[in-house]
């Protein structure tokens, strides 16, 4: 009964507190009245766009997908300091490589998530995802192992994403 | 200090969106003239939010944010056109 | 203002500019399209990061409160920027641009 309500009520809580979050932000003000008028947006906005979202992406560990996305942060930083180092040194000596990449994931969400961290990360841009959903083409600046890049891509961030996204234990 | 660093960070940004004017100008393909346009979004927010600073007035955010928005939006109907040759399907 | 933070809203500041400009040399100087999306994609983004930071600190620091809605810029870059580095890739896929020739692997037909 109770999950009924809420499912009914406020179809997904993580968008709702999001949206109130980015108010908060946007007013750059934290009085009651943002909190009240955020808390609304947060609760009708999800109501009215109801019928656009075809399925509502389900997380199973919220607070292991943060400590990715302050992993993802840190490797974002490193990803520009070794790019950087790498477009002003000698352009002659880079070996750019296109690699596909298999990927298990089946939620829309978590592809998109895993394309877009493969591109704001070391040196590898997600150029293409072919159409059976089950290969991520990417393209490399500076490659020295195909092998390495597929193992680091898959241990590093489709595995937690499979933790996050999946019911399974494992 | 911030008297000194902010002019010559101006000159820096300057100098990056010469080089990417330089390559709207000569990119050989259509993607490269839409990349250097992105890039060159990108660098203005950053100019802007810098150019904040330097007046001390933080009505320049609001600028910075719907550049941002704007030029995302540009970017991908630009490449959908390239992609589809329609934007709206 | 505190000079403690002053020098690193300078620091963050300069970084956030040299950033910028290797995105920009990158665009100007790498041999071919693929490579050449790699500049814009990162390292422009972490300019315009540290020119955040920067302002975050600056603005947080002058009496009026803390000042975070800057924060709201660097979210959306990140978001959109891989979105419009595919959608580029993509474009330019089909387009069959030429590739360096010294690209391992091949893509696959549109």
């Amino acid at each position: 009964m109770m999950t009924l309500f809420a499912n009914r009520w406020l179809p997904q809580p993580l968008l709702s507190l999001c949206l109130l979050f980015i108010w908060l932000l946007l007013m750059n003000d934290l009085g009651f009245g943002h909190w009240l008028l955020g808390g609304l947006l947060g609760w009708v906005i999800p109501l009215l766009t109801q019928l656009f979202w075809e399925r509502t992406p389900r997380l199973y560990k919220p607070l292991k997908l943060c400590l990715f996305f302050l992993r993802i942060l840190g490797d974002i930083v490193f990803a520009n300091l070794q790019v950087a180092k790498l477009i002003v040194g000698s352009s002659s000596k880079l070996r750019p490589a296109f690699v596909e990449v298999p990927v298990e994931l089946e939620d829309d969400l978590a592809l998109t998530m895993l394309a877009s961290i493969v591109s704001l990360t070391p040196g590898t841009v997600s150029a293409d995802l072919s159409d059976d959903r089950k290969t991520l083409l990417v393209h490399g600046l500076d490659v020295a192992d195909e092998e390495a890049l597929i193992r680091e891509i898959k241990q590093r961030y489709e595995a937690p994403l499979k933790e996050v996204f999946t019911c399974s234990p494992t | 200090m911030l008297a000194y660093v902010i002019p010559l960070c101006l000159a820096i940004m300057t100098l990056a969106l010469i080089l990417t004017l330089l390559r709207l100008i000569k990119g050989p393909d259509l993607p490269d003239r839409i990349l250097a346009l992105d890039t060159l979004y990108i660098n203005a927010i950053a100019l802007i939010v810098l150019f904040g600073i330097w007046l001390g007035s933080e009505l320049y955010f609001e600028a910075a944010l719907l550049i941002a928005v704007m030029g995302f939006v540009g970017t991908v109907a630009v490449a959908k056109y390239l992609l589809r040759g329609d934007i709206i399907e | 203002m505190n000079p403690w933070i002053e020098g690193l809203v300078a620091i963050s500041l300069l970084l956030g500019s040299l950033f910028a400009l290797i995105g920009a040399l990158g665009l100007y100087k790498l041999p071919d399209f693929y490579m050449r999306l790699h500049g814009p994609t990162k390292a422009t983004t972490l300019g315009v990061g540290g020119m955040v930071v920067a302002s975050m600190l600056y603005f947080s620091n002058q009496g009026n409160g803390l000042s975070l809605h800057e924060l709201l810029i660097t979210l959306f870059l990140f978001i959109t920027a891989p979105v419009s580095a595919h959608m580029l890739a993509k474009a330019a896929l089909q387009q069959k641009l030429r590739l360096s020739d010294k690209t391992r692997g091949r893509p696959w037909e549109q």
